[in-house]
């Protein structure tokens, strides 16, 4: 692997919760939306990020773009710690790091019009920019992700879901950033959407030479867009696997549970499939479970998974995965 | 008899920016204790479908055409028999469970309200009934559920709720609005393991509405393709995924990504969008985004039949295979 | 060929199958706004509205100038005459012999007058309080919003009341103890909304695009909150029109022998029985006028409303 270009080391946002007033005090309990995770990122290269909801995946997005607080740990970014920096110096760094989110209509200043809405960051970024250069530039972009320059002049609520989803794209791009961030890209589109815009993005990455955070809960997605997957469950990684491997041979029994879930289009395969449907609920996230997080609806689950929360490992053939019992369950999670 | 016979429904919104024609002559009948999966993506109409069987259309909403139920026209029914078979006959579960469940009520007291209401049950007798339905579709403890209230619980286990509610006076048929959408994968299938045994115990017929080609694989008998208000096709779910008849179809089984094969480059998508339902362009809806269209697509085709109880509205005779079309990609 | 050249040729395809499938024809987009303006043209109420208060806004003031009456100097030949042409006063006169159209009309600019100044000035107070308030959120939100409960909690009558007495009765004065009270309504509508914005995804999409505080503030918050704030101004001005009205007729309001519609039915009003003129026509002024102001407000809250998008 080449030289990172991102380094997340022992990431944790904390968040507080008001749990109830008293007449006298505030009673606070804190939340490990992101505890303690970290992976690297080569140039280029795509990264995976799955897990159910409140799993922590778009807080870890949005502490990497410093846009909420970590409680600890480091980010570093082509070498630099990007944890401490002042809202100013982070300004300064989102020209390199851009983010992509879930609600197209959402992003999307209604009052604005397009080619302010994709020009917004140009003029942010580059303010001695003339307004040709970047009327220029943001057509060039809308072009880029295949929409017509001559739409520069309307309004988000005159287009479709996947066109919006395509400004949100232009205006992540039109920086020339480096890492670029997906919250959920595609989950609020429609299937025949979905795919086009799945395509742009790979289209795009390969010519910008982009690296990408792809955050998704659709397991087939993110399969055929990652080179490799990092699998979260209540803030903590439980695996990260090359994405071929993780489908065939996933280590954990939290990959095996996702894989299983997900539906497959052919009612023969799918009559075939003997669910084994994940059983339970997710645990209060203010009170985890002692140990592996898992244990509460892991199949698996002994009592030494309950003692001491397992370490992220790396295997020989470099997955890592947090799981006491690998070893002996290994034969049992292959698909 | 067909359980349920509907025959050219036509659904229309009156909206400041022009009629929006969402439902165009729909036709479609299910036997009792069927499964019918209905797949279409936003605005193909297979909400509005439901709404309007159930007399749930909006204030500018208006439906024609008709809609049998046992031999009873839904349609010309009054808002006060409707609501006799609403919930008792037919009931209905939607994509957000937390929000269909009322906050300021109990679960326990719901429940008991739907059997009061339809069943004339005393509360002692109803309290037990809902308790039972409740340990019928997977929770445990239904005494201490049905003391809580719907924010106090997962949407997982709430959407338990709405199908225990929706089963509780044992309807004919069970109309299931994208049950699993706003569901964790691993939610949406405990829902959907839960929503198989229970068609497979139960006479219940069901009407899946999703987007999700999985969740039909799994659940369906038979199958409907909407897009832009119309069947594109219907067919049983096997022939459906094995062959399918229709370019949309094709389409969309070509543009999901598929966890149990390798996988292959980029996706092959569907160019453009889906047409303005305000402006329906003439002759086929899909016509403009179709790979296969041709200058007859300009007349606007019937539901043809296909053979083996298949229908299409294509005016192609035959589409090349969804295998072979794929390799021939490759190869070129 | 290499498969990636395929695929690149594949794309490509695509691309250009979605770029003719895509729509040309408009280049000018149609803003929230126009949207809103054009379901405005259609509500009947709303434009009733708009259409009376356009007639009384230019009858107060070009009225005056063809009237040959003057507000202040009696016609000493009438006292107290209904309605008639022959006089010349269309609408009679006052005890005094003043003529009442004029006085009308001098009367509807001064309410029109302090309803739009007082509302205008709790306008951009409000605005600019209850954005950064709302947008700064925590510590300095608490610490603004206690500050506005603080002087909510003054009495407003007394307030007035001791400003008259210890200025003197003063137009100017008016404004200021209206516009003083009205804008913590409008912080506390503006922050609520702020709120609510502050949590869209499109201001965190301006953080990430580089965008300073002061920037996401004026151009993202603002601009999305005017909605509310049109719909809030135009239901505010006829809500000062009618407190000047009510301290004009405790006698707390303009000095004689300027008016406004309030002083005028408050004098009418002790006429009622000898000259009903003197209070018909200030008082079916006043509540055309708020009448209109009302429809206007209620049209626009239903053009503007986001169910529709």
């Amino acid at each position: 692997m080449r030289a990172p270009i991102l380094k997340v080391e022992d990431l944790s946002v904390h968040f507080r919760i008001d749990a109830g007033e008293g007449l006298f005090r505030h009673d606070y309990q804190t939340i490990k939306a992101v505890d303690r995770v970290s992976f690297e990122l080569a140039p280029a290269e795509t990264l995976g990020v799955v897990g159910e909801s409140g799993c922590g995946k778009s807080t870890l997005a949005r502490a990497i773009l410093g846009l909420v607080a970590p409680a600890g740990g480091r980010i570093a970014w082509l070498g630099d710690n990007l944890v401490g920096k002042t809202e100013d110096e982070m300004r300064e760094k989102r020209r390199q790091l851009q983010l992509i989110f879930q609600d197209p209509y959402g992003s999307l200043d209604p009052r604005m019009t397009v080619g302010q809405i994709v020009g917004e960051p140009l003029k942010n970024f580059f303010p001695s920019m003339s307004k040709m250069q970047v009327r220029e530039r943001v057509s060039g972009m809308l072009k880029m992700v295949g929409l017509a320059p001559e739409q520069i002049n309307r309004y988000p609520h005159e287009f479709s879901g996947g066109q919006c989803q395509r400004i949100g794209i232009a205006r992540a791009l039109v920086v020339n950033p480096r890492l670029v961030v997906c919250d959920e890209p595609v989950s609020a589109l429609d299937v025949s959407i979905q795919a086009q815009i799945v395509n742009l993005l790979k289209e795009l990455q390969k010519k910008l030479q982009l690296s990408l955070i792809f955050i998704a809960h659709d397991l087939s997605v993110v399969r055929h867009v990652s080179d490799r997957v990092l699998v979260m469950y209540m803030g903590k990684v439980m695996e990260i696997n090359d994405s071929e491997r993780i489908y065939r041979n996933p280590a954990h029994p939290y990959t095996r549970a996702l894989i299983e879930s997900v539906p497959i289009p052919d009612p023969k395969l799918e009559r075939e499939r003997a669910r084994r449907a994940l059983g339970g609920e997710l645990p209060s996230p203010t009170h985890p479970p002692s140990g592996c997080v898992f244990r509460t609806r892991c199949p698996f689950a002994q009592d030494k998974c309950a003692a001491a929360e397992p370490p992220l490992e790396e295997l020989e053939d470099g997955t890592r995965v947090a799981c006491v019992r690998y070893a002996e369950i290994k034969g049992e999670l292959e698909l | 008899m067909a359980l349920l016979e509907v025959n050219d429904l036509m659904v229309s919104f009156d909206t400041p920016e022009g009629v929006v024609h969402a439902v165009n002559g729909l036709s479609f009948d299910l036997e009792p204790g069927q499964t019918l999966g209905i797949v279409g993506e936003s605005g193909s109409g297979k909400t509005q479908t439901a709404m309007a069987m159930m007399g749930l259309l909006s204030e500018n909403g208006s439906a024609s055409g008709s809609v049998q139920f046992r031999g009873q026209e839904l349609l010309e029914l009054s808002t006060r028999e409707l609501s006799r078979i609403r919930g008792s006959k037919i009931s209905m579960i939607f994509q957000d469970p937390v929000s269909s469940l009322n906050p300021y009520l109990s679960i326990g007291d719901q429940l008991v309200e739907v059997l009061t209401h339809h069943r004339d049950l005393k509360r002692k007798a109803a309290r037990k009934r809902a308790a039972e339905m409740l340990h019928q579709v997977g929770i445990s403890e239904p005494g201490q559920r049905m003391r809580q209230y719907p924010h106090q619980l997962s949407g997982g286990m709430c959407q338990r709720i709405m199908i225990a509610m929706g089963l509780l006076c044992q309807p004919d048929l069970l109309i299931a609005d994208e049950p699993t959408t706003a569901l964790d994968v691993t939610v949406q299938s405990q829902i959907n393991t839960l929503m198989g045994e229970l068609s497979e115990k139960s006479s219940t017929a069901i009407m899946l509405i999703t987007h999700d080609l999985g969740v039909i694989a799994g659940l369906c008998d038979k199958v409907l393709v909407m897009y832009a208000g119309e069947v594109m096709e219907t067919a049983d779910i096997d022939s459906l995924f094995a062959d399918p008849a229709h370019p949309y179809t094709q389409g969309l089984l070509k543009s999901v990504p598929r966890l149990d094969k390798a996988h292959s480059g980029i996706l092959s998508a569907i160019p453009g969008n889906p047409p303005d339902l305000v402006d329906l362009p003439e002759g086929c809806p899909f016509r403009a985004r179709c790979p296969h269209a041709f200058d007859k697509c300009i007349e606007h085709p019937d539901l043809f039949d296909a053979g083996e109880g298949r229908h299409k509205r294509c005016w192609l005779d035959e589409l090349p295979p969804l295998e072979e079309e794929a390799e021939q990609e490759e190869h070129a | 060929m290499t498969a990636r050249a395929a695929e690149t040729e594949a794309t490509e395809r695509q691309l250009d199958i979605f770029e003719q499938a895509m729509d040309k024809r408009t280049v000018k987009g149609r803003s929230l706004y126009v949207d809103a303006w054009h379901r405005l043209k259609r509500n009947k109420a709303a434009v009733a509205g708009v259409a009376i208060l356009l007639f009384i806004i230019i009858l107060v003031t070009f009225g005056p100038m063809l009237n040959p009456w003057d507000h202040e100097i009696p016609d000493w030949d009438n006292y107290s005459t209904p309605p008639s042409l022959e006089t010349g006063h269309v609408m009679g006169t006052d005890a005094l012999g003043r003529d009442l159209f004029e006085r009308v009309m001098v009367g509807g600019r001064i309410s029109l007058l302090v309803g739009i100044i007082a509302t205008l000035v709790s306008l951009f107070i409000g605005v600019a309080y209850g954005a950064v308030a709302g947008y700064l959120g925590g510590r300095v939100d608490n610490w603004m919003m206690r500050a506005v409960d603080a002087i909510y909690a003054l009495p407003f009558m007394f307030f007035v009341i001791l400003l008259m007495v210890v200025f003197g009765r003063n137009i100017f004065l008016i404004f200021v103890a209206i516009g003083a009270v009205n804008w913590l309504d409008m912080a506390r509508i503006v922050r609520g909304q702020t709120l609510s914005l502050k949590n869209k995804d499109f201001i965190e999409a301006a953080r990430v695009s580089g965008a300073t505080e002061w920037h996401i503030i004026s151009r993202h918050i603002i601009p999305n909150l005017l909605g509310v704030v049109v719909v809030y101004v135009s239901l505010t001005i006829p809500q000062v029109i009618l407190v000047e009205s009510f301290l004009s007729f405790l006698g707390l309001g303009v000095q004689e022998p300027l008016t406004s519609w309030g002083a005028l039915v408050n004098e009418g009003a002790q006429e009622l029985e000898t000259a009903p003129w003197s209070l018909l026509f200030p008082a079916t002024f006043l509540a055309a006028t708020l009448f209109a102001f009302n429809f206007l407000g209620d049209g626009l809250r239903d053009a503007l409303d986001p169910r529709d998008r």
